[in-house]
């Protein structure tokens, strides 16, 4: 049981770390790698709440799909972030 | 086309990503997930191989037609395997307990999981499957032929 309690709460400390990375990072590129870890780890923290159906989808969706149509994004753009 | 480590990796692991999205697909009565997980892990698959090789090759091996016509023929088989329970009801399951393909009936107790039974169920998952795939594909190869034509400029 206090294993369990562990893991979410290394899960929970893992997407804030994550989360805020993302929005730190003036590489585009890692900012695309690093939404793609917080959806990966919050596919994890579904799957630590009993719901393998909802991490199935949040697996496929957010970590694959989204950092795929990001890094295209990416390629036909500027990699970094510019003062405007 | 991004480099040759890349592209190695790509092509080990498509063939598995593609069985695996088929697996979740086909126990989607089963087991957790179901058409539309797998379609979109699939989905994944194909976005794996069209990011790795590039659009000018990809396009010679998927088309978005065919994409756009797995969209059509898999919302067109859900809505026909809908109707055809019109006789007692909209998405009427005749076919579970009913002897034909997918018609056994379920054992009482803790058991396995059989894979032919629930009736009209594995027909649903295999067409939303099918329509997932081609969406959620047509997206990335739309993506990828704009991200291609403002490259050219």
């Amino acid at each position: 049981m206090i294993f369990e309690e562990l893991i979410q709460v290394l899960l929970l400390v893992g997407l804030i770390i994550t989360a805020y990375l993302s929005i730190r990072f003036k590489d585009l590129l890692a900012c695309a790698v690093s939404l793609g870890a917080f959806s990966f780890l919050l596919s994890l923290e579904f799957y630590m709440l009993q719901a393998p159906d909802v991490a199935i989808a949040e697996a496929g969706i957010g970590a694959g799909l989204t950092t795929a149509i990001f890094i295209l994004a990416i390629k036909a753009t500027h990699r970094w972030e510019v003062e405007t | 086309m991004m480099s040759k480590i890349v592209r190695t990796q790509a092509n080990i692991l498509y063939p598995l990503i593609l069985i695996f999205g088929f697996y979740i697909v086909a126990h989607g009565h089963l087991t957790p997930g179901g058409g539309f997980q797998g379609g979109a892990v699939i989905a994944t698959g194909v976005a794996l191989v069209a990011i790795s090789f590039g659009y000018g090759k990809i396009k010679k091996w998927i088309k978005k037609t065919n994409l756009t016509a797995a969209e059509a023929v898999g919302l067109l088989s859900f809505i026909i395997a809908a109707f055809t329970g019109i006789g007692t009801s909209f998405f009427c399951n005749w076919l579970a307990n009913s002897g034909l393909i997918f018609g056994d009936t379920v054992p009482y107790g803790p058991n396995p999981g059989y894979l032919n039974t629930a009736g009209l169920l594995p027909i649903m998952n295999l067409a939303v499957g099918i329509e997932v795939l081609g969406g959620l594909g047509v997206v990335v190869m739309y993506m990828l032929s704009a991200a291609k034509a403002s490259e050219v400029k």
